[in-house]
């Protein structure tokens, strides 16, 4: 039951009313980044719509780089990665204007 | 103003500015500072004292490295704008500058090279005057060509770094990919709304590159470009700038093979500004551009075999038949006869607020879509509309207002539903150009 920290960045922000960071204290049953990614498609994204925005055949979209505590998921074992208490995970969208 | 004294006017414009250029070549030939790339006149030594004597910089030797660099920048705009003079001002010896866009009036908030007085002028042109001022010493090459898989490599040899100053991830992903075969280290920035970010790709040949990153390209419709999503210049600017500390590091060798780790920054400017630098995955060895096994050579690039329009793809606004369409000009006839007809607007109501045209409805395109096919819920929002109600759609530009009459006909079905093409702009180019654009 870990107490972690969700921040949405690069504008998706739009999936989740609009509030960059979110505190949560999770269920027992999220235990790793894959589970929190469910989670926040079934619990924190409101509009069923806006789930395709956040995640395309049930991963994380292409265009969007996930951290763990300010490190790319990669290094960090990606959705298997276990969830500790006070850790911070970012999903940001790739920005393309110049 | 009558068509001749504008016509004198322009004409006057161009001869100060050729005028101005002369003087500058006579400037150059007559009292140039420089006397070679292997050691400095006395009047560099003046110019570029303030950074020679930030230690880090090493000093001669450093300033020395700045005058042999050679550096690409591909793109003149939000982020090219600011990088640029800083890389002049340092002492970079050689700037190419890759842009075939010319200044427009809506780029000027954050494109601040340019100016007013050089709107229809190439970016890449205006720019090299603006550097050509700051610094005489600096060589400043332009390339008024749109980079495409055919010139890039012609380009960028030559080049030791190359600045990734683009607005699309196709050519992101072109300038990563021909980067990568010819050895080049990429500064590679970013910027919309209110953010930014940065990262060193295929540093010395040996960090992750753009498809270490993002093998897959992000679905089309989620890609926004500064025109649509919108952009504050400081925001974008600071970026641009932080870019130009990168190279100057990248040239002045404070990053080595040993002591470089791949990162992205990420600015955000509101409501707190913040830069984060986050630990990124090094060179992947199964990316198909830098690792084990390439597919992406010079070959595959030039010859066309890599396909970056059908890698990236792109939104398809054409989903309207020609009967599902009306002109500007017909819209203003109809406009007389409103009692009747619906004129629905799909633009984000912050758009809408800043213009729009008398008698309509704004229903955002994310809201229409979320009323879920029923009328019932479009009613409460259009109180007079029916399945039989004549509807005008319009947007920006005339794509979205598209997608908006499919739904509204497929989903919703509503008979008579036409899109506005060309959308709101082109009403106010043809029909009333007392509205504002924006």
């Amino acid at each position: 039951m870990a107490n972690v920290t969700v921040e949405f960045l690069g504008g998706l922000d739009v999936v989740v009313q609009k509030q960059r960071v979110h505190k949560l204290h999770l269920p027992a049953e999220v235990v790793s980044v894959g589970d929190l990614i469910e989670y926040i498609a079934s619990t924190l994204i409101k509009n069923p719509r806006d789930v395709a925005v956040f995640l395309e055949d049930g991963g994380v979209r292409p265009g969007i780089i996930t951290l763990i505590n300010d490190t790319d998921w990669e290094l960090e074992g990606q959705t298997e990665y276990v969830l500790e208490d006070n850790d911070v995970v970012s999903f940001t969208s790739t920005l393309h204007g110049g | 103003m009558s068509g001749n004294s504008s016509d004198a006017q322009a004409e006057l414009i161009r001869l100060r500015r050729e005028n101005e250029l002369l003087r500058e070549k006579l400037r150059q030939s007559g009292t140039q500072e420089g006397v070679g790339a292997d050691r400095l006149s006395l009047p560099e030594y003046e110019r570029y004292g303030r950074q020679m004597i930030v230690e880090s910089t090493g000093g001669v030797q450093g300033q020395l490295l700045l005058k042999s660099a050679k550096v690409l920048v591909v793109g003149a705009g939000g982020l090219g704008s600011p990088c640029l003079p800083y890389l002049a001002g340092a002492g970079v010896g050689t700037i190419g500058i890759v842009d075939n866009d010319t200044v427009e009036v809506s780029n000027l908030h954050r494109q601040v090279i340019h100016d007013s007085g050089k709107v229809g002028m190439l970016k890449c042109e205006s720019a090299r005057e603006v550097l050509g001022k700051l610094n005489p010493n600096v060589k400043v090459v332009t390339y008024p060509v749109r980079l495409d898989y055919s010139n890039a490599f012609r380009i960028f040899e030559g080049y030791d770094i190359v600045l990734d100053c683009t607005d699309t991830p196709l050519t992101r992903y072109l300038v990563s990919d021909v980067a990568v075969n010819l050895g080049m280290t990429v500064v590679s920035a970013s910027g919309l709304g209110t953010e930014g970010q940065l990262s060193v790709l295929n540093f010395q040949d040996c960090g992750p590159c753009y498809r270490c990153f993002y093998p897959t390209p992000p679905p089309p419709t989620s890609v926004a470009s500064c025109s649509e999503g919108g952009v504050i210049g400081p925001c974008i600017g600071i970026v641009g700038v932080m870019m130009a500390v990168e190279t100057i590091k990248i040239i002045l060798g404070v990053y080595t093979k040993e002591n470089f780790k791949p990162f992205l920054m990420m600015y955000s400017g509101f409501p707190g500004q913040t830069i984060r630098t986050f630990k990124m995955r090094g060179r992947q060895p199964q990316c198909i551009a830098c690792g084990t096994e390439r597919t992406i050579t010079k070959e595959t690039i030039e010859s066309g075999i890599v396909n970056y329009n059908v890698f990236c793809g792109s939104r398809n606004y054409n989903v309207c038949q020609p009967e599902e369409r009306i002109s500007v000009s017909d819209l203003q006839d109809e406009l007389l006869d409103m009692d009747t007809t619906v004129l629905l607007d799909v633009r984000p109501s912050h758009h809408y607020k800043i213009s729009h045209l008398p008698h309509t409805v704004n229903v955002p395109m994310k809201e229409l879509r979320n009323l879920d096919r029923s009328v019932d819920a479009l009613q409460s929002r259009i109180p007079q509309i029916t399945e039989s109600s004549d509807v005008l759609v319009i947007c920006r530009h005339g794509n979205e207002s598209q997608l908006a009459t499919r739904l509204l006909k497929d989903e919703f079905n509503i008979k008579n539903v036409r899109d506005v093409t060309g959308g709101l702009f082109k009403y106010i180019d043809e029909i009333d150009p007392s509205m504002p654009k924006y």
